[in-house]
């Protein structure tokens, strides 16, 4: 009887509805904004920010920052911080085409080479941080002194350039256009299967499903962006390769953080470090090895980034851990863990090439790019801690 | 004689539960007066009434200081009429030198330019009066807990505090801390300051104190001179209740020894103190075993040591099945067959980001995987079986158990444990904060498990949770076991001597 009467008056608050209302809002919130944006700017620019040109280059230039908020979205789930990633970037760019020019290494040398790099950097990091007890904001903070330092040792100040056109290749060439349209078919084709078999399953198992109208609509819109950015971008030159890269890796790491028991307790532990320990998940090996996936995509990054300049600088890569974690952040990453998406955190990448490109687009004086973004990046953050005070 | 302090009526409601309900408690001008009571009996409920953490209007009733009514809003408030709290865990900032701390709410170290003489001179006389010989440069984090007691006392006496209260001020002290502490006490006394005090130790009580109040579920039992007590008498006094019959005992069928823990020593890290002292004991299969004491008995630390998760230096064997099992962390102990239910479900139960499915397979996701990978379908599957069989209520098991109540949260927090199919089930205060009716459930569910064989460990500061439940009570104190008791010997009265006998036998 007064177990009834509880349990009753509990499930009349409603408040699971409401929940799930709201976390709907923040999705399309952040999906409002960049369409805002976009839109924004097309009209500034008299349509040329939204040209099939521009697009390309637009992709091609978040492409390096989407990689490393790939990586720093893990992180950031277990709770810690990876300031390091800038100059991470620079050092595996540096030894990658350092291995080129002066050595004359192959292409798919120094590319294995400065992915190994990449990764004996995680491991030396994720090593201090998950098995020293040395928090991860002081352990990157070195490492972006000592790896930037090592850089400006290694290339002994100078400019390496030039590169093998195989190397350029990574950073600026394109799909066939046939190809381009052939991928996009098959991902809008898979898309659609999943949906219909999660649907399937999820009746079956007497779960809540949206209408079939809402999730096939939504594949459906979805389905129709990509054969339109597709479209658009083989009116230039075709798909980048770059955006490939980070299209693979992003699916690769989403897959990863919702399908594998790795993925479920890197929220779990940054959800409850507490907690995840007492269920028996072993938090140190894990933290290494989110740093060092961190690691093999700052590489990727680096040779990204490289291979697009054809050269390697001594600053490369400065403060480009600023804006990962800022995309992270902007995608919803929560800064104390336990919460983070992959791919909305491309999405806030994307925001914030977008704001980058289109502002000098406009002429605007770089000076105000900083600040437009910084404040982005505060409301970002405000809304996110506000909405979550009022469900509280 | 005139009172000093004087509460009248005093009514305090939590959210489904009433901790204090129409409580009297007079304490004279210049005594030492003890406040007894079991484990929630509402002993700091009621000197958080007192000493306005919580404020007034929370409560219903009346406070009297020296006759007149006080209206406390804050902590700052009954500070400056002249009450002063120790706490049990010391509020110190550890970082901080002992003049710093013992000076810290006072004017000067306000001012705008702090002169560190003054302030060294000044915190020298309060040391000299706690009869503490250290120099007030000294940081707090380098003192031993007893002296960090002395220091939390000397804080409180810069008050100029009329009315000193001292929460369990001696769980951490040695015997002659005691002694020096208790000396203290008296020359307050002589000051004409008055104490209430607070402890579990009624061999310091009736040492130390002129009267005696006990509280048993909210409520004023008596207030008596202690010349008119004695150990028994104030031990019934607070236990002195009927066991309801919420606790559906049943007699089961009690198997082979299961568990074995053999000559267990758990040395903490930081003080070298042994906070478990070669505890040896058995649990057998389908036998729910009680584990009695009071706070700071080391209840707590002996179990979350057993699964690996307290940081010490553990030294002891342990058996499970006959066989010698290592133990180095919960991972260890889940091969093992061993669950530990912590008593704290929110900090070390469950993910609260989480949804109930994640939870209850978290340290199970094996048992969901195919092809290595996460199956979304026998996931669900399993988390709805093993949550219809604590029988779960919830309108889904894709809402975040932040959502749940406290007895479905930990029913989640059980079925999690249970996914690993334990052969010893370690349940720490499985129904703290949880209400009756819940309660009710939670123990049906530990019954069932027993029957079907599982090893049931029920840690409980709740005696008639113990006496309901147990086929077998173990009384701990001291970081031992100082009582074992049968079923149908055990009382509370039996229980309460054990656990209040410190460490002899």
């Amino acid at each position: 009887m007064n177990l009834n009467m509880q349990e009753r008056h509990w499930l009349n608050t409603g408040k699971s509805a409401k929940l799930s209302f709201k976390f709907d809002l923040q999705a399309y919130v952040l999906i409002l904004a960049f369409l805002v944006i976009i839109l924004l700017f097309g009209v500034l620019t008299n349509g040329e920010f939204l040209s099939s040109r521009n697009i390309s280059n637009l992709f091609t230039q978040m492409s390096v920052i989407a990689l490393l908020a790939i990586g720093m979205t893990l992180i950031l789930i277990v709770a810690h911080i990876d300031l390091s990633v800038g100059s991470v970037v620079g050092l595996t760019g540096g030894i990658a085409a350092i291995l080129q020019v002066w050595y004359g290494w192959s292409t798919w040398a120094v590319v294995l080479a400065a992915i190994l790099i990449g990764a004996l950097i995680g491991l030396w990091q994720g090593w201090w941080v998950a098995y020293r007890g040395v928090p991860a904001f002081i352990v990157t903070l070195a490492g972006m002194l000592i790896f930037r330092g090592i850089l400006i040792g290694l290339t002994r100040g100078q400019t390496i350039a030039p590169l093998e056109n195989s190397f350029k290749a990574i950073g600026n060439s394109y799909l066939p256009y046939a190809l381009g349209y052939i991928l996009g078919l098959v991902s809008i084709v898979l898309w659609f299967f999943f949906t219909y078999r999660n649907r399937k399953k999820r009746i079956k198992l007497g779960l809540m499903v949206p209408s079939a109208w809402s999730s096939y609509g939504k594949t459906a819109v979805y389905a129709f962006l990509i054969l339109l950015i597709i479209y658009m971008l083989n009116r230039y030159f075709g798909v980048p390769i770059p955006i490939l890269i980070v299209v693979v890796f992003g699916g690769i790491i989403a897959f990863v953080s919702h399908k594998t028991s790795f993925g479920r307790h890197l929220y779990a532990i940054g959800g409850n470090a507490e907690a995840a320990a007492l269920s028996g998940i072993n938090i140190r090996r894990n933290t290494l090895f989110v740093f060092i996936i961190m690691g093999v995509l700052a590489a990727t990054a680096g040779i990204l980034l490289t291979g697009r300049l054809n050269a390697a600088t001594t600053s490369a890569g400065t403060s480009f851990e600023m804006d990962a974690i800022a995309a992270c952040v902007i995608g919803g990453t929560s800064l104390m863990g336990g919460k983070g998406n992959v791919i909305r955190s491309i999405l806030g990448a994307l925001i914030m090439a977008s704001i980058d490109n289109g502002m000098s687009m406009m002429n605007m004086e770089a000076f105000w790019q900083y600040i437009v973004k910084g404040t982005i990046l505060l409301l970002a953050v405000w809304i996110d801690i506000y909405s979550q005070k009022r469900a509280a | 004689m005139e009172y000093i302090l004087q509460m009248k009526g005093i009514t305090k409601e939590f959210p489904g539960v009433r901790a204090l309900n129409n409580v009297t408690f007079f304490v004279k001008k210049g005594e030492i007066h003890a406040l007894c009571g079991e484990n929630g009996a509402g002993k700091s409920t009621l000197m958080k009434i007192l000493t306005g953490v919580y404020p007034y209007g929370t409560y219903k009733g009346k406070i009297y200081l020296d006759g007149k009514e006080v209206k406390f809003k804050s902590i700052k408030e009954s500070q400056d009429a002249g009450i002063a709290i120790i706490h049990q865990e010391l509020a110190l900032v550890e970082e901080m030198s002992v003049a710093e701390n013992i000076l810290l709410s006072n004017d000067l170290m306000r001012r705008k330019y702090i002169d560190w003489n003054l302030i060294f001179a000044e915190s020298l006389k309060w040391l000299k009066e706690v009869g503490l010989d250290i120099d007030p440069q000294t940081k707090v984090k380098q003192l031993s807990v007893g002296k960090q007691q002395l220091v939390e006392i000397a804080k409180a006496l810069t008050l100029n505090a009329k009315i000193i209260v001292l929460d369990e001020p001696t769980a951490a002290l040695t015997k002659n801390e005691v002694e020096v502490l208790m000396g203290i006490l008296r020359n307050l006394k002589k000051k004409g300051v008055t104490c209430i005090y607070i402890s579990h130790k009624l061999s310091e009580v009736l040492e130390i104190a002129d009267t005696v109040t006990v509280l048993r579920d909210g409520e004023t039992i008596s207030t008596d001179p202690i010349e008119k007590l004695t150990e028994e008498t104030i031990i019934t006094k607070m236990v002195g209740r009927k066991i309801t019959d919420i606790y559906p005992y049943k007699k089961r069928e009690i198997g082979p020894i299961i568990l074995e823990v053999n000559d267990w020593t758990v040395v903490q890290k930081s003080t070298g103190k042994k906070i478990i002292n070669h505890v040896s004991f058995s649990l057998k299969k389908g036998e729910i075993l009680g584990i009695a004491g009071l706070m700071g008995a080391g209840r707590t630390e002996l179990f979350s040591s057993l699964v690996g998760y307290y940081p010490g230096h553990v030294t002891g064997t342990i058996k499970v099945d006959g066989k010698e099992k290592r133990i180095r962390n919960p991972r260890d102990a889940i091969e093992a067959g061993i669950a530990y239910v912590s008593e704290d479900r929110k900090r070390y139960g469950l993910v609260l980001g989480m949804n109930i499915i994640q939870n209850t397979t978290l340290s199970s996701l094996k048992k969901v995987m195919r092809y290595q990978l996460i199956d979304q379908t026998i996931e669900l599957k399993t988390a709805q079986e093993i949550n219809d069989k604590v029988k779960l209520k919830a309108p889904n098991l894709e809402i975040k158990v932040s959502q749940l109540s406290g007895g479905n949260q930990q029913k989640v927090v059980i079925s999690k444990w249970l996914l690993n199919d334990p052969k010893v089930l370690i349940l720490d205060e499985p129904t703290r904060g949880i209400d009756v009716g819940a309660k009710y459930e939670i123990y049906k569910i530990i019954n069932e498990l027993a029957t079907q064989g599982v090893g049931i460990i029920l840690i409980s500061s709740e005696l008639p949770e113990i006496l309901g439940m147990s086929d077998r009570v173990l009384v701990m104190a001291g970081g031992q076991i100082t009582g074992e008791l049968k079923r149908d010997e055990a009382s509370q009265e039996k229980i309460m001597t054990y656990a209040t006998g410190g460490t002899k036998r």
